[in-house]
């Protein structure tokens, strides 16, 4: 101490490091605090949706179409309609993108249509929603003429998703183990057997967690679907495929828009339940994707 | 010898057949790889079709230095200059919200937060990414927008600047989970030469980690930047729809995206004039927001500091 206290500019060394130092504290103050503002818009949206939506919600609500009066209006309509819509766009992308990210990862490893077929799935992730619209309004509505029924909703919806299943079932085949593959070869089981019987189960969880997170980001899309041509009102159920049809978050979209407040009010109990339905589906993939780590991380010991 | 003859052909014919559903297996799931590619060829066709169709009608000098955006009236005019520049005025009004809030929170999950912070921060704020955009669409029209008229006096009912607000907070996530990435991939022997030089640790932050993952950082606000002019229920609940050429955040203005759904909801025929408007619009934000990824890809790539 002696020394340090007799060195030049010791004591400026001091004030300069404790200053230094204190950046940092005030950086962190900061950073929370920029955290906190952003969490807590989330908290104040979830709390006024629920506060207005909350009194709204009944069986009446769940089970009425829409209507002028919003005391009789119900989602029923758009209930059925995002589900039938999201049954048919999994049954679609779930076999495409599952196929398209095997083929990537376990055959064309080195081919030469590997790479352009994942630059452009990347650049498929980056093109906005509403230009799928387009293209299912060009392609499925028009050209193959299906209408503006659930089923071109659904065909929009399963390319606009794709990329999130690809994406995602090529990193749980990416973190299978080589050596499940090469036993499986050397018991004399082919490529596709291999894959089949031992690539495919221990990929499972994290496939799964891939759909979970498309069904989740098909269920909350709107824009798509109004430029297919998605009805704003709909009194009836869809019971075909080329029925045509609404949808949750269109239906949320046609109240908001409505200048009275019940209507709004109406929207916010809507957007309740759209977010519950959310939420549900992402616990389910985070809980999976917490179990899928589990036991990667056991079979690698 | 006889035997033996008949169970090798009878394993040949076997294998024959075993090799023959392999090569099947590899055909159909070549096929389905195909799909992506096909999606991208149909996009490009449907855009390209309607667009030039439309082009036939209306000359692409009126349509690029027009003033006016009138294809829904009696006196037509398709200058997309209005719609273009309140795209630009929506989203620069996010990222003026996301680019400093998302910077802030990675650098600060990226160099500072203890581990338990981070594994409970980052879900909760890709939770912000994951609200489906009615829903915020709703909370700018019906909880921002009264909210900001309590202090602008003059703010409409439908404006650029609640609906650029809620827009930037769907937007940090992306850019703070990526331009965290960027900073964890900085090698930890760059930190520890510059704590070892003496730095403090928001020197090592700011003045090592940052310009050592700015490419990684500018790809993810470019990124941020096309995703703000791509988004499309936000700016059409709450920004209006309205196509004047202003850069006043307090006035009703429309998009380009919202224009694409003010047509889709009308009862505009098909193949009339009005109808192949939003082709050509989509076809311009296609293109904008390609141009914007591939820019985004390439600073990365070509860019990125080479350590190792």
């Amino acid at each position: 101490m002696a020394t340090e206290r007799t060195l030049p500019g010791a004591a400026m060394f001091r004030t300069r490091i404790a200053l230094r130092r204190l950046q940092g504290t005030l950086f962190v103050v900061l950073a929370i605090a920029v955290v906190a503002a952003s969490l807590a818009s989330l908290a104040f949206l979830a709390a006024d949706v629920l506060g207005r939506g909350v009194g709204w919600l009944d069986w009446q609500f769940l089970n009425s179409f829409d209507s002028r009066f919003a005391e009789r209006a119900g989602i029923k309509a758009a209930i059925y309609g995002s589900v039938y819509m999201m049954t048919f766009t999994l049954l679609l992308a779930l076999p495409l993108g599952v196929m398209t990210a095997v083929y990537l990862e376990e055959y064309a490893q080195d081919g030469w249509f590997r790479q352009p077929v994942q630059i452009n799935m990347s650049n498929l992730a980056g093109v906005p929603s509403i230009i799928y619209g387009l293209l299912g309004l060009t392609v499925f509505v028009r050209w193959m003429g299906m209408g503006r029924s659930v089923l071109a909703g659904a065909c929009t919806m399963a390319l606009l998703v794709l990329p999130i299943i690809v994406v995602a079932t090529q990193e749980a085949l990416r973190a299978v183990p080589s050596g499940i593959r090469d036993a499986s070869y050397a018991l004399g089981a082919t490529r596709s057997q291999t894959i089949w019987h031992h690539v495919l189960p221990q990929a499972f969880a994290g496939i799964l967690t891939g759909n979970i997170l498309a069904a989740s980001r098909a269920i909350g899309e709107t824009a798509p679907l109004i430029t297919i041509g998605a009805l704003t009102f709909v009194p009836f159920v869809p019971e075909h495929p080329l029925d045509r049809f609404t949808a949750l978050p269109i239906q949320i979209f046609n109240w908001t828009s409505k200048p009275q407040t019940a209507f709004h009010d109406l929207a916010a109990a809507g957007i309740v339940v759209l977010l519950a339905v959310l939420l549900t589906m992402n616990s389910v993939a985070i809980i999976l994707r917490n179990r899928a780590g589990r036991a990667a991380g056991g079979g690698r010991r | 010898m006889q035997a033996s003859l008949y169970t090798e052909r009878k394993l040949s014919r076997r294998n024959r057949a075993r090799d023959a559903r392999e090569r099947l297996i590899a055909g159909v799931l070549l096929l389905a790889a195909s799909v992506g590619v096909l999606t991208t060829a149909g996009i490009i066709a449907s855009l390209a079709g309607e667009t030039l169709r439309f082009f036939q009608q209306v000359s692409i000098i009126d349509f690029l230095t027009d003033t006016q955006w009138t294809p829904l009236f009696s006196d037509q005019h398709f200058g997309i200059g209005p719609l273009v520049t309140a795209t630009l005025l929506t989203s620069a009004i996010a990222l003026f919200i996301a680019v400093p809030f998302g910077l802030i929170a990675a650098i600060y999950l990226s160099e500072f937060a203890p581990a338990r912070a981070r594994a409970v921060i980052k879900p909760a704020l890709e939770v912000l990414a994951g609200v489906p955009t009615v829903v915020y669409g709703f909370f700018a029209l019906i909880v921002v927008t009264p909210f900001l008229q309590r202090f602008i006096p003059g703010l409409s009912t439908f404006n650029a600047l609640s609906a650029g607000i809620v827009m930037g907070l769907m937007i940090i996530p992306l850019v703070s989970s990526l331009s965290e990435d960027a900073m964890s991939a900085v090698p930890a022997s760059l930190r520890e030469g510059a704590y070892g030089l003496g730095s403090t640790r928001f020197e090592v932050a700011t003045r090592v980690v940052f310009p050592a993952a700015l490419s990684g950082i500018i790809a993810s606000i470019i990124l941020a930047l096309s995703r703000a002019v791509g988004e499309t229920m936000i700016v059409a609940i709450a920004a209006g729809q309205r196509p004047v050429l202003t850069f006043d955040p307090t006035v009703p203005i429309e998009t380009m995206t919202a224009y694409i759904v003010q047509v889709s909801l009308g009862d505009t025929p098909y193949g009339s004039l009005s109808y192949l408007t939003i082709f050509a619009v989509g076809t311009s934000l296609f293109v904008m927001t390609l141009v914007m990824n591939v820019i985004s890809h390439w600073v990365v790539r070509h860019f990125r500091e080479q350590y190792d």
